[in-house]
């Protein structure tokens, strides 16, 4: 077998597998509950009675490896159990299912991200690539200030500036981002960017500082000063010499920024009431909504598993030490 | 005598601890020294909460959402207490609380990510693979997941955070520790016989500080704003503490009404991470530097 | 070839100046100050003559190279004086002007080749770049061009080696690809940036060969920078000594072998005079046999080794990277547990594993490593690195202690004020002699030399000999002296063992080791080792080539 292929086979082999030892993780954290899980829900003067015939009516009664089993296969076809949302959820027979509760949400959620990663992306690579090729100017260290700033200010901090000035005072954008189903295209578009902002100025400020770090260590690797002292022109030495070695640092750096806003999206989507899957979160865990949390944090977790196994699979097809072996 | 040229530099005149760090503190960059001002007057303010304070933590000081005045500096919020006293509280919940838990979350991952660095085989093995399944979940989620299933105590919350956080410690000690272990002084050692409490101690901590404090002023950078996010999502520090994140929340529908009153407390806490992230930054660009120095 | 035509221009006339240099300073940028590294140096070169520039580390050599070329390293600048390409101002001139001569006219070779050549694109890719980029040939005369350079270069497969990636070449095989895509142009000037440091003796002799060669062939001007100067007598017309970044000497090779006029210049083969009278020992104090040795159970890395260790002696471990030597001595210390066959120490069987040897057998059997750098804790004090062996073994302690270590401080020539001192306070040959101090205090019968001096220069390098001779006389010690350079076993050896890929190919008394009959592989080591002799390189290639 071709070298490549083995280690991305073998990279795949391990990401399937780390996300089992997760989804085994946020299975189990459901067991782990002091108390079981109806005395949580029902209160500690609930009956016996009541107690058996809320775990009967939720299959709790059953196996924990049976039904584990049950919610992986589920997760295959859609199925990801019924919501405990509700007065009474658990007995009506009308409760809705995690899915249709979460798929308009994720959607929602999704076009933030891809909103972000639109405007974010192109930014942080391009003044990443500048401050690296114009080291220690005034521009750099205006830069770097900056950005380290950002990064150490919190989701919220950022996003009630952004929402005190441009919306509540400046009056540009929705303060808040109520969309549902119905909402057209462009109006989604706008009433999604603000939190889309926030989240930009949130990971532009990682993503440049490692696109910076990675350029420089690319530059200052001897191949380019022998392609420079070869008279190559500038263009010549940036896109014949360290392009081709820069798709794997700059990959990783993309992965691991978009996996980054997958829980930036938590807070900003609270700030913002914006219905997506981080505020969907945070109200399941607010009512001990199981099955939608546990629904929530795979997807999260899936996620941020396959953007990493993505950043490592770009890095193993663009390694010629790989792709062509002795 | 040898006939080899020295380097004046390298025979520095020894001078006192103290003299080195003044001299220290003085070359360090305008950043660095705000920085180290702004967490002085954090922790002043956490010490002497009680004392600088014009009002009680939960005391109820006047009406409900009074703007700000000579008697109430920042106004007042839904309840009327008085947010400058619960500001000044916040630092000390808030950063007590985040600070504790840095300490738990080094405990565990320092001494776990060294010892397994030293004695390699299947231990390290088995707590590597460990931290790289707990990692691929960011930590907010798992959080919040897990203080579902815990409860919203204080202290589950530390311990939650501690474990979570303590991940990335392993894998920074272990990383680090690892490097140092496989130099010939380490080797030495072992062909000396020397016994591991000396290797460790002895050998390999002393040079894999500089890096590991770096990384507690981020850790703790990291779990102060974790623990303000989980407290503005109302599963972290629970009312009546005084505390930023909650704080944030609790007058967040205020800022709709044009009043900047959540941006004090997000202020507060913005202004500390960046205040350390500041001096992190020098600390780290000074520790390489003197590696590059030999 | 068009090459052949510019040759024939009236204006490029042998013997014609083609760089001047003037009153260069540059200076380099750290702890936020400039300091200098090149303190006002002149070079003139003329056309088709090759000079060395040869010093030891921080002499400013690589700078000055790279300087005439009108280049300077990141963090770098020249803040004085002239550099004169062929009429033409370079420290005055636009990137743009510089850039048209680098690649075309002026050409560089670095060191490593591994690091040099771009992993993305194939060699070939990367040696028709400059003349196609420079409009010097079509991309398939440029071709036609390599591959018969390869050819001169004597590389293998020179018609489809062009097709191989950086990776899938060997090192001295990438040097000659480097130097051919330096070639492919036909600069006027070639800058050579110690281009065979890195290779083995055997590796390097065919490099050398290939490179002059080809210089000679095209009547290129070299400026060849090394620390070697066996080397660099093969190579040039012409040797410039720099230290410290100021000129030293300058004259022709052959006068300057003769006759040196300054002292340094005479410490620059100071290693090569010392020489120890041998004697024969028959008491053996440790004794291989029959060892196999290998990482993770792989690949042998020693393969029936068996080697006699006579008490009181230094025996010598020579050979190239890969040879095994350094694992010999890691079976020996206990590190690397053989995998067959028994190491004896005063008749006993010694514990295959570090970890069931008692103390006072560790104490017996100390090490001294290759980087004192890497070998000395950065974050203890003499006292505590010296003091930490005599109060283990030896349980002395406090002022006892002390005293004890400033005894061993004397004995390596170093005074008590050291004591205090961290090893970044020291240069490397006092951080070397702390290492020895080390294992001196353990007081063993035994001490592993690891390349002890490679990582030295020259006249530290023999200082550091000497004392380990002294320290042999005093306490009778026995040395297993492991490295790859042969003037350093010529020093201080007593018996060598030549080792080659896992195998020991000989051993004996240094007097029948190092003179004929050989076997194979010895004569082939003894020979490649580069001479003080500007003729070595052409006599020995006569002799193989007659062979």
């Amino acid at each position: 077998m071709h070298p490549v292929l083995r280690t991305v086979l073998q990279r795949l082999g391990l990401g399937v597998l780390t996300l089992l030892a997760v989804s085994v993780i946020i299975f189990s954290s459901l067991e782990l509950l002091p108390g079981g899980f109806a005395e949580a829900i029902l209160g500690q003067s609930a009956t016996p009675e009541t107690v058996a015939a809320f775990n009967k009516s939720l299959g709790l009664d059953r196996p924990a490896t049976t039904r584990y089993v049950e919610w992986v296969t589920g997760v295959f076809t859609g199925d990801l159990g019924k919501s405990f949302a509700g007065a009474g959820g658990w007995r009506s027979d009308n409760v809705r299912t995690v899915t249709s509760i979460i798929g308009p949400r994720l959607y929602n959620t999704f076009f933030l991200a891809a909103l972000t990663a639109i405007i974010a992306v192109p930014i942080a690579l391009a003044l990443g690539l500048l401050t690296a090729l114009y080291r220690n100017s005034w521009f750099d260290r205006v830069c770097n200030a900056l950005t380290l700033t950002t990064i150490a200010s919190p989701e919220f901090f950022v996003a009630y500036i952004l929402m005190f000035f441009f919306a509540v005072k400046l009056k540009i954008f929705y303060p808040l981002s109520t969309v549902n189903a119905d909402t057209p295209f462009l109006e989604h578009v706008s009433r999604a960017m603000l939190p889309a902002i926030t989240l930009t100025l949130v990971i532009i400020a990682h993503m440049m500082r490692m696109t910076r770090a990675s350029i420089i260590a690319l530059l200052s690797s001897p191949y380019i000063e022998m392609a420079k002292l070869k008279g190559l022109t500038g263009r010549q030495v940036i896109l014949n010499h360290a392009l081709p070695n820069a798709w794997a640092p700059i990959a990783t750096v993309i992965a691991f920024n978009l996996a980054y806003l997958v829980v930036g999206v938590v807070v900003v989507e609270v700030v913002f009431v914006y219905p997506g899957i981080g505020q969907l979160m945070v109200d399941s865990v607010s009512s001990r909504d199981m099955p939608v949390a546990q629904a929530c944090a795979l997807i999260f977790a899936a996620t941020y598993i396959l953007l990493n196994l993505l950043a490592d699979i770009v890095a193993i097809v663009t390694n010629p030490r790989l792709l062509h072996p002795k | 005598m040898t006939t080899e040229h020295v380097d004046i530099r390298a025979i520095r005149s020894r001078r006192t601890f103290g003299q080195n760090a003044w001299r220290l503190l003085k070359s360090a960059p305008f950043t660095a020294k705000f920085g180290m001002a702004v967490i002085a007057f954090y922790i002043f303010c956490a010490i002497f909460a009680p004392v600088i304070t014009p009002y009680g933590e939960a005391e109820i000081a006047g009406k409900a959402y009074q703007l700000s005045s000579w008697d109430h500096w920042f106004g007042t919020d839904q309840i009327g207490r008085d947010t400058l006293s619960r500001v000044i509280y916040g630092a000390r919940n808030t950063i007590g609380i985040a600070f504790l838990t840095v300490c738990i979350s080094f405990a565990i991952g320092g001494v776990l990510g060294i010892y397994a660095s030293v004695t390699r085989g299947v231990l390290d093995q088995i707590l590597s693979r460990i931290v790289d399944v707990l990692m691929s979940i960011p930590v907010l989620i798992f959080a919040l997941m897990l203080l579902t299933m815990f409860g919203k105590s204080i202290w589950s919350l530390i311990f939650i955070l501690a474990v979570l956080d303590s991940t990335r410690v392993f894998r920074l000690a272990r990383n680090t520790a690892l490097s140092v272990a496989v130099q010939d002084f380490v080797e030495a050692a072992r062909l000396r016989g020397e016994k591991l409490p000396w290797i460790v101690l002895r050998e390999i901590v002393p040079n894999i500080l500089p890096p590991l404090i770096a990384e507690f002023g981020l850790r703790f950078c990291f779990v102060f704003l974790t623990i303000s996010a989980l407290s503005f999502l109302g599963v972290g520090i629970q009312p009546p503490t005084a505390d930023w994140g909650s704080m944030v929340a609790e007058s967040k529908t205020l800022i709709t009404f044009g009043r900047p009153q959540p941006l004090i407390p997000a202020a507060a806490i913005a202004l500390l991470t960046v205040a350390v992230n500041f001096v992190v930054d020098w600390f780290l660009h000074k520790t390489s530097g003197l590696r590059d120095e030999k | 070839m068009k090459s052949n035509e510019k040759r024939s221009d009236a204006k490029r006339v042998k013997g014609a100046p083609l760089v001047e240099i003037k009153g260069l300073k540059i200076e380099g940028f750290s702890d936020d100050k400039w300091h200098p590294i090149i303190k006002g140096l002149d070079l003139t070169l003329k056309r088709g003559e090759v000079v060395g520039l040869i010093g030891e580390s921080g002499a400013g050599k690589s700078t000055l190279g790279l300087a005439a070329m009108g280049y300077t390293k990141p963090g770098c600048r020249i803040s004085a004086g002239t550099v004169n390409f062929d009429g033409k101002e370079l420290t005055t001139a636009s990137q743009e002007e510089l850039r048209k001569l680098w690649g075309s006219r002026i050409s560089y070779v670095a060191q490593s080749a591994s690091a040099s050549f771009n992993p993305a694109h194939k060699l070939m890719e990367q040696v028709v770049e400059s003349a196609c980029n420079h409009g010097v040939m079509d991309r398939a005369a440029a071709e036609a061009d390599a591959k018969d350079l390869f050819k001169r270069l004597q590389l293998p497969n020179p018609d489809t080696i062009g097709g191989r990636f950086p990776h899938q070449v060997s090192g001295g095989q990438l040097q000659r690809a480097m130097t051919a895509m330096a070639m492919s142009c036909r600069p006027d000037l070639i800058i050579f940036d110690e281009p065979t440091t890195a290779l083995d003796v055997t590796t390097q002799v065919e490099v050398l060969a290939a490179m002059r060669r080809i210089v000679e062939e095209f009547d290129t001007a070299a400026i060849y920078i090394t620390h070697d100067l066996a080397v660099v007598a093969q190579m040039a017309h012409r040797i410039m000594v720099l230290r410290y970044g100021n000129l030293v000497e300058e004259a022709e090779t052959r006068a300057m072998l003769k006759q040196p006029t300054q002292d340094y210049t005479k410490t620059l083969w100071a290693v090569r005079k010392l020489q120890k009278e041998e004697s024969k020992g028959d008491d053996v104090v440790i004794s291989v046999n029959n060892v196999d040795g290998s990482y993770s159970g792989l690949v042998k890395v020693l393969d029936n080794v068996t080697v006699r260790i006579p008490r009181g002696k230094t025996v010598a471990v020579v050979g190239e990277s890969g040879s095994g030597k350094s694992t010999l001595a890691r079976a020996i210390t206990g590190l690397l547990p053989p995998s067959r066959g028994r190491i004896s120490f005063n008749g006993k069987d010694l514990p295959a594993k570090l970890a069931d040897r008692d103390r006072d057998t560790l104490r017996r059997i100390q090490m001294i490593y290759q980087s004192a750098d890497t070998a000395l804790n950065p974050r203890q004090t003499v006292r505590d690195i010296i003091g930490r062996p005599t109060e283990f073994y030896l349980g002395l302690k406090g002022a006892a202690k002390d005293r004890r270590v400033v005894e061993l401080l004397e004995a390596i020539e170093l005074d008590e004020s050291f004591i205090d001192r961290y090893p970044g306070e020291m240069s490397g040959g006092q951080k070397q002699r702390i290492s020895i101090a080390r294992a001196l205090a353990a007081e063993p019968e035994v001490i592993i030399c690891d390349e002890v001096t490679s990582a030295l220069d020259q006249i530290v390098q023999e200082e550091i000999l000497k004392l380990l001779m002294r320290l042999q006389e005093q306490t009778k010690v026995t040395y297993l002296f492991i490295t790859h350079d042969i003037a350093t076993v010529r020093a201080i050896s007593d018996e060598i063992v030549v080792m080659h890929k896992g195998k020991v190919v000989q051993q004996g008394l240094k007097s029948e080791v190092l003179n004929p009959p050989y076997p194979a592989y010895t004569e082939l080591l003894l020979s490649s080792v580069p001479q003080m002799d500007p003729d070595w390189l052409t006599n020995l290639l006569k002799k193989r080539a007659a062979a």
